[in-house]
């Protein structure tokens, strides 16, 4: 024959593969998560553009150091941890410590994933994993905000930004307050117009509802993301929140803030739809979802916290399994009629 | 009629492969040259050997019977050439496991004219000698299983049957066997679907036809014969529409029970070239010596589909074809469900519907990933498994409970759930495996 010397591979079928593989998949939330990490710059200037940036470099090293230390081929390529670091910077406050930054980052690739076996089966996200220790280790510097659209924003950093490491920050200028922290603590309920377009006082990524339901769309659009999840949220916490205030409109904010405010739509969009901590059905994933947005309503008005989000989603990640352990679907040729 | 749907039947989940069938679908069945040496293996069928009925050094003439069926499970065998037997013996198989088979030498120069057998007349025969006579012809399903004609629709007591679905939707891409066949053997099949309504007591039968050979099913519509209680109906294009759950489930709405036969809804179906063969030859009395097969896929210089006697080794196929540079994987069948080989020096079988060359560009290795539980698969399943799962437990070696509480069993390795996996896991490999585990331990047990 003509090519002699050469071999034929024997290969199980199928022959052939399709779609996107894994790598593909990530960097497509990653370009989903640029324009919102765009506005975060935009919106609080240097400080966010060192968090966010410093929130990658800690996850990404984490990573790779660590595969390096296990003296495995390093993982960082698959792109999963650049999604966690940029998730992670996301639900941090602007001007917090880039040392805290470093210091959670580290935690939440180590503890919520690494340990766990990396890829594919961390039970939790690790973005929240991170950002949960820090909410534990430092519940002031988690909770001191920076004001919007401040005039100064890409001329100078905040003076907490640079910290020196286990030094209390000191904050300067004006320090905005969350609109959820505003209802809470001060009976404010903000415009839903204002939580949209992100005019308000938040976490890095967390402000501009828009740009997060874009990059939604985008992803849902691509098959990269159950809709069903974000859905089941939002629409959980929107009936409970519409209930509550229907019942009493002067203890319970209106639907609308309660759907835009706060990290409700950065968890339910990119947060909860973490593939390897939810569900696997459909059915599953709705059940996830409406678990989510219960949790979320009653942390959001009977906890001590403004906000709910990060620690409802980190219990459905815990039921999760268990959730998959009950709901299967239906084999083909079984019960039906 | 012809049913206009702006939505096509269907299953419910299934994938959408490159259909790859232009290189082929036009161009018309081309008879085979006969190679120097033919192996005919005595097993080519899901069940027992065939006995062979000839010595070596025996003179004989293209379409005698060879080995004659041992038993229920078994089919007769028939010479492909006019030729002599050189000798019986044992022949690598498809898997790589030696067989028994018999070697033929064609005589140069010979007409090869297939003579004429003991007819079986559709106006007489009663069912159980149609049966006979499909066994006697060594007709097996055409469509790649390979399973004994003559058993599948030897129908339980206790079930009845209406529908005979003719399954004319190859669903595996690059294959248009059953596209050239649907075309050019229309009267054969019109003649085999009489036979087989005769046998199974069907009251119809529905002809399904994949929507991207809607002008075939067009065609075949219209030359139907005014007597016959049959239809045309189109089917979505959709992978693994071929397989009879998904057809049964498209066309008529019902669902085989898991573990059970498409006899258990009153549906008998039947691949559409095989219907075509018993048109073809149970008038003449004759046996199914050769059959159509394409031969295609980016490492093949002269594709085509081939009327191809059954015997030619694989070595004589490529050679007359022409491989193409940089040919990197061969395998029959379709590249979805299609056997890998291990050689080449093994023959043409009767289940074999396509031969397949891929070159470098479509053989990359792709990196594995670990399962990151994006759903892909169990979205694809069209049994509603979920493949995600089972890889996961066989990776931990838990087959009985894949088995048992993840219907295992129910796999028939269409490849969908590979075939989407973004974490390019072999999971058809592994529940392959698994299953032949299982089916081990149980027989054992």
């Amino acid at each position: 024959m003509s090519q002699r010397g050469r071999t034929l591979e024997i290969h199980t079928s199928p022959h052939i593969s399709g779609g996107a593989s894994v790598d593909v998949i990530m960097k497509n939330v990653v370009y989903a998560l640029l324009p919102v990490a765009a506005f975060a710059v935009y919106s609080f200037g240097l400080a966010a553009a060192l968090t966010l940036s410093v929130a990658v470099l800690s996850c990404v090293a984490t990573e790779h150091l660590l595969c390096r230390a296990a003296a495995a081929p390093t993982t960082v390529s698959d792109w999963s941890v650049t999604i966690t670091g940029l998730l992670y910077g996301l639900t941090l406050p602007p001007a917090l410590p880039l040392w805290m930054v470093a210091c959670g980052g580290f935690i939440g690739v180590a503890m919520g994933k690494f340990l766990f076996g990396g890829l594919g089966y961390n039970a939790f996200n690790p973005a929240l994993v991170g950002r949960a220790f820090l909410q534990a280790a430092f519940p002031a510097a988690l909770t001191s905000w920076t004001e919007p659209f401040a005039p100064d924003r890409f001329a100078a950093v905040p003076a907490s930004t640079f910290t020196a490491a286990f030094a209390a920050p000191v904050y300067d200028g004006v320090s905005g307050a969350t609109p959820l922290a505003l209802f809470k603590f001060e009976g404010q309920t903000t415009g839903t117009g204002e939580l949209l377009l992100g005019l308000t006082s938040g976490s890095t990524g967390e402000t501009c509802a828009v740009l997060i339901l874009a990059g939604g769309v985008y992803l849902a659009a691509r098959n990269m993301l159950n809709w069903r999840i974000p859905a089941a949220i939002l629409g959980s916490v929107a009936l409970l929140g519409w209930a509550a205030h229907t019942l009493s409109p002067l203890d319970y904010p209106p639907a609308g803030f309660m759907v835009f405010s706060g990290g409700l739509m950065l968890g339910a969009v990119f947060m909860a739809t973490d593939m390897v901590a939810s569900p696997i059905t459909h059915a599953g994933c709705v059940i996830y979802g409406v678990l989510i947005g219960a949790l979320v309503t009653v942390i959001r008005f009977w906890g001590g916290m403004p906000e709910g989000v990060m620690y409802a989603i980190l219990l459905a990640n815990a039921v999760s399994p268990h959730i998959d352990g009950l709901i299967q679907p239906r084999v083909f040729g079984t019960g039906r009629g | 009629m012809l049913r206009a749907r702006r939505q096509e039947r269907c299953f419910a989940h299934g994938i959408h492969p490159p259909e790859a069938k232009d290189d082929t679908r036009d161009l018309p069945i081309k008879q085979f040259p006969f190679a120097p040496v033919m192996i005919v293996p005595l097993l080519q069928h899901i069940g027992k050997p065939a006995l062979p009925v000839v010595r070596e050094g025996q003179e004989v003439a293209r379409g005698q019977v060879l080995a004659e069926p041992d038993g229920f499970m078994s089919v007769a065998m028939h010479a492909p050439a006019s030729g002599v037997i050189q000798r019986i013996a044992l022949a690598p198989g498809i898997s790589g496991k030696m067989t028994p088979a018999i070697f033929l030498q064609p005589f140069a120069g010979s007409s090869q004219e297939v003579g004429e057998g003991v007819p079986c007349e559709l106006a007489s025969a009663t069912p159980a000698e149609i049966l006979l006579a499909i066994q006697q012809a060594g007709i097996v399903g055409l469509g790649g299983a390979a399973f004994p004609t003559h058993v599948k629709l030897k129908v339980p007591a206790d079930s009845r049957i209406d529908t005979l679905v003719i399954n004319g939707v190859e669903c595996e891409p690059y294959l248009t066997t059953d596209h050239r066949v649907m075309i050019e053997q229309q009267a054969d099949i019109f003649i085999g679907i009489r036979y087989l309504l005769k046998v199974t007591g069907a009251e119809r039968a529905i002809i399904g036809v994949e929507a991207n050979k809607r002008d075939v099913g067009a065609a075949l519509q219209s030359a139907l014969p005014a007597d016959l209680p049959a239809s045309v109906e189109i089917v979505a294009v959709k992978y693994p529409q071929g397989a009879e759950k998904m057809l049964i489930r498209a066309l008529l709405d019902r669902e085989v029970p898991s573990g059970g036969l498409p006899s258990d809804v009153s549906v008998v179906t039947v691949n559409v070239a095989t219907t075509a063969e018993i048109g073809r030859l149970l008038p003449h009395g004759r046996g199914i010596q050769e059959r159509v097969i394409t031969i295609g896929g980016p490492g093949i210089r002269k594709k085509g589909n081939y009327r191809i006697p059954i015997g030619t080794p694989l070595r004589f196929a490529l050679e007359y074809a022409g491989m193409a540079e940089r040919v990197s994987r061969v395998f029959l069948g379709g590249p979805m469900m299609g056997q890998a080989l291990s050689s080449l020096d093994i023959p043409i079988t009767k289940g074999t519907s396509g031969f397949i060359a891929f070159t470098d560009a479509q053989t990359a290795p792709q990196p594995e990933y670990p399962c990151i539980h994006c759903a892909y698969c169990v979205d694809a399943c069209p049994l509603f498994l979920n493949p995600s799962q089972l890889g996961l437990l066989s990776k931990a070696g838990e087959y009985e409970r894949m088995a048992d509480e993840y219907h295992l069993m129910d796999c028939f390795e269409c490849g969908a759930c590979s075939y989407v996996c973004p974490a390019h896991i072999p999971l058809v490999q592994r529940f392959r495996a698994a299953k032949g585990l299982v089916r081990k331990r149980r027989g054992s047990a």
